[in-house]
């Protein structure tokens, strides 16, 4: 055992969850146009650091550490904030160090990942923490220099005099900048100044990254830690009785605890946890709906049909505009249960003392962990501290706080510190699902093909409001009716990537090609027919949406996508407006060797200005692949209250030879930026199935796509064009 | 409990547990080892993968037991700087979102790329396939693959 490193390993998150500025040291080609600089810790660095604000602090040295609030998942937040910051501080970027800050609620609002609503919270707030921090270090050499703060101009972290031809480093003048009152108000720049924002940063973290470095919560070691692993019970299930005798004995095996509904298996290591896992025998009884998929497919067809409705939104009088109808269009779209699966499982680390918690790993709202240690052990919120490593990915699983009670639970009970760890089976059957939906769709044409009604009514399965009824089409229909139908199902949902929109603007937009279709008109020409409608006179009064960015899209979608003038392609369209961005996408089908073959997806979006191209097209392109992969292929079915697919051998995602070409495009519509984690995810199904029709005659309504009778003969090919 | 003796990253280790332990859970719980990544467990999603004798291989199904023979190089010992060509081409692509799949992708590109040096763009898209990554970063695996293979 000699060569074991183990004992010599710190407590890593001290050294890799704070070494961003580790982007420097031993990597010069990846920044060989940064000057060479000496290498200090973060430690180091901080030691004599003054700090400006909640996300700022400047040393003697020149390094700039920021703070970034937010969880990083991916969407690239630990990169593109400091951005902000360091855009107004007028910052040498090559100078800047991040670091993910803890739970703070006195520092920071909104310390959450999801809803892609990180970057319009808080893009005032990052830029007035730089321009406040500039306008300070700017103030105290024009103090040192008995000059007027006017003389002065501030590039790459330098301030400098014209007229005498003096500069100094911001290092230099932050001790003194540091003593001076912060204004109140600060003027912030012009965005046609911008030199970092609206340019391709890498990624922070890459280094760190590509080397393997201990960055995500699973990776997470402290001397002296047990490991713990738990058996769930199925949905709508209790414990009748356990038999752990077996699973004590596996070598490595420390105890088996019992807490609520879960059985916890603790341990000096995570491979005798798993076998251990096994050998558990635990018995469960009925404690509640015990569901299976088929029960749900009748439960979905009687609901819709016969079930208490929610009226969400009601415009003019639909039973008139059906009436008078020269043509009615009807159309039911279901969609199955979707796990998150993040590619990193579930995990938490907590220590649990008496009178304080210490919790380290991978959440999307640090609050949420805090809240549900507070409530398991009663100690004070304030007594509890939350450590985010970086996050495998999310999905919105990690908004839940459920994995984070259990290791709070199973510290407590075995008095010592711990890491829970599930294996993907967990992941997958005790999930906290995208909720099953089914809608009915029905369309009104008057004789000239014009929609004189719509109706939406939406059954999910603990989806809450399954509708987004103030969204398009609303505001450009005469008479319009949607509502609601919730089903309270023992299974647990959950926010999942663009809640209820990653299928609704699937049906929608699928539904509206085929009135488009029965209307005789093109389906771009329809959709812009009616958002001219709404611009014109919106029906209800104020529109949720902005039209003009609506239609801003989806022209320059038709345009880039060269709609409709290529006979040999075969195209499909879907527009969508979710998470204050607007996404239009174009499919692209020919026919090749015989077989329809899925060749690129044109995705045009405004997302206001774009902070980072890179991050940018990185959120696009996942957010397509994403929405196509799960229209393709996912599907979580139950059985008895649990999940049939219960590994990636069943549960299937998609994989490099399933990803056609996506070319994407960005309408600079002058607005501030907004998120861009979820919006491209909710048109790309609707896309691929509109041209899947155009090139075949064969319409989707249900998901995934692998399982319709409609597509397993189609043979469809995707291949990059 | 049994000793098991495994040379990885050219250096010699001993460890004690229990026979059938998977080489994944070694790297990760013992020697602390832990780009390596545990994700399906099943050999599905490739995050867990290693070289073995210069092929690359899925730690999570290996016993680390059988492997006592062989070279093992983790994504810690890819390269002494983290400048393997692979590695750089990872980063001038920017390639990672979540970025918990890509050591694994970076090992098997690696792996491919040392035995095709001149792939074709479907070569590439076989040879990658058996790694998922959940963010959707295909389209720049597939680019920065290119990208090594041209620099080498």
């Amino acid at each position: 055992m000699a060569t074991l490193t183990k004992a010599s390993r710190r407590d890593f998150l001290k050294i890799a969850g704070t070494t961003a500025g580790g982007l420097f040291i031993g990597f010069n080609w990846m920044s060989c146009d940064s000057p060479k600089m000496e290498v200090l810790s973060n430690e180091e660095v901080l030691a004599n650091a003054q700090k400006f604000n909640a996300y700022l602090s400047i040393a003697p040295s020149g390094d700039v550490v920021i703070y970034s609030p937010n969880p990083e998942l991916g969407q690239n937040i630990k990169t593109s904030f400091p951005m902000v910051v360091a855009e107004e501080l007028d910052a040498d970027w090559s100078r800047v160090r991040v670091i993910q800050a803890n739970l703070d609620t006195d520092q920071y609002e909104r310390q959450l990942t999801g809803g892609s609503g990180a970057m319009p919270h808080s893009w005032e707030r990052l830029r007035k923490a730089g321009a406040t921090a500039k306008y300070l270090l700017v103030a105290a050499a024009a103090k040192k220099w008995e000059v007027s703060a006017d003389e002065l101009s501030t590039s790459e972290g330098i301030i400098y005099h014209k007229a005498s031809g003096k500069k100094i480093g911001y290092g230099e003048v932050a001790n003194d900048a540091a003593l001076l009152t912060a204004p109140e108000e600060v003027t912030l720049k012009d965005k046609k100044d911008f030199k970092i924002i609206g340019t391709p940063v890498k990624n922070v973290e890459n280094a760190a990254i590509f080397t393997g470095e201990p960055l995500f919560g699973l990776d997470f070691y402290r001397e002296g830690m047990l490991h713990a692993m738990i058996q769930r019970a199925p949905f709508g299930m209790k414990i009748k009785s356990i038999d752990d005798a077996a699973a004590r004995n596996v070598a490595g095996v420390k105890d088996v605890v019992t807490f609520e509904n879960s059985v916890a298996v603790v341990g000096t290591s995570t491979w005798p946890l798993m076998k251990a896992k096994k050998l558990l025998k635990v018995e469960y009884e009925a404690d509640g709906k015990v569901e299976s998929s088929a029960d749900h497919d009748e439960i979905f067809k009687d609901l819709l049909a016969n079930g208490k409705a929610e009226v969400k939104r009601e415009d003019g009088n639909v039973n008139s505009a059906f009436k008078n109808a020269a043509q009615v269009v009807t159309a039911e779209y279901q969609c199955p249960f979707l796990s998150h699966s993040p590619m990193e499982p579930m995990n938490f680390f907590a220590h649990v003392q008496a009178d304080k918690v210490e919790l380290i790993g991978p959440t999307q709202t640090p609050e949420s962990a805090r809240r549900a240690a507070a409530e398991v052990t009663g100690i004070a919120p304030e007594n509890i501290s939350v450590e985010i490593t970086r996050l495998g990915g999310g999905f919105g699983r990690r908004l839940r706080a459920d994995y984070v009670a259990e290791a709070v639970h199973v510290s407590k009970m075995m008095n010592a510190p711990v890491k829970l760890t599930w294996s993907r089976e967990d992941d997958l059957t005790g999930g906290a699902y995208r909720p099953a939906v089914r809608y009915r769709f029905d369309a009104s044409l008057d004789a000239d093909g014009n929609m004189t009604g719509y109706k939406l009514r939406g059954v999910g399965m603990n989806a809450g409001n399954s509708t987004r009824e103030h969204n398009f089409p609303s505001g450009a229909v005469e008479n319009l009716l949607i509502e609601n139908v919730n089903y309270n199902s023992s299974i647990t949902t959950n926010a999942w990537r663009a809640p209820i929109t990653n299928f609704l603007a699937y049906a929608e937009q699928s539904f509206l090609d085929e009135v488009a279709l029965a209307a005789g008109k093109d389906p771009i020409a329809f959709r812009l027919e009616l958002m001219e409608k709404a611009k014109a006179n919106p029906v209800g009064g104020e529109l949720r949406y902005d039209v003009d960015r609506m239609i801003g899209v989806t022209k320059t979608a038709a345009e880039k996508s060269n709609w409709g003038k290529n006979p040999n392609v075969k195209q499909g369209f879907s527009v969508y407006f979710s998470h204050r961005t607007y996404v239009a996408q174009v499919a692209d089908i020919e026919m090749e060797n015989g077989t329809p073959t899925l060749k690129k997806i044109h995705v045009v979006t405004d997302c206001g200005m774009v902070v980072n191209p890179t991050g940018a097209d990185h959120q696009v392109r996942g957010g397509v692949v994403d929405g196509m992969g799960h229209a393709m292929y996912g599907n979580l079915t139950f059985e008895g209250g649990l999940p049939t697919q219960t590994n990636f051998d069943k549960y299937r995602l998609i994989r490099m030879k399933e990803v056609p070409a996506v070319d994407t495009y960005y309408v600079d519509s002058g607005f501030d930026p907004t998120g861009l984690g979820e919006p491209c995810l909710p048109p790309t199904g609707g896309a691929i199935a509109n041209a899947i029709f155009s090139a075949t005659q064969r319409r989707l309504r249900s998901q995934p796509f692998i399982e319709q009778k409609e597509f397993t003969d189609l043979n469809l090919g995707i291949k990059r064009a | 409990m049994a000793i098991i003796n495994l040379k990885i990253n050219g250096k010699a280790h001993s460890v004690d547990v229990e026979e059938d332990t998977p080489l994944l859970w070694v790297l990760r719980d013992h020697l602390g080892l832990v780009g390596t990544k545990y994700s399906c467990g099943v050999a599905q999603c490739g995050a867990c993968t290693v070289h073995r004798n210069g092929e690359a291989m899925f730690s999570c199904i290996t016993p680390a037991a059988s492997l006592t023979e062989d070279e093992i190089t983790t994504i810690e010992g890819l390269s002494e700087n983290g400048d393997h060509p692979v590695q750089k081409a990872w980063a001038e692509v920017d390639v990672a979102q979540c970025g918990y799949c890509q050591a694994g992708q970076i090992m098997n590109a690696s792996a491919f790329l040392a035995k095709n040096q001149t792939p074709s763009m479907e070569e590439i898209d076989e040879a990658m396939n058996r790694n998922i990554c959940r963010c959707g970063t295909y389209h720049k695996i597939r680019e920065a693959v290119a990208m090594a293979a041209k620099s080498k």
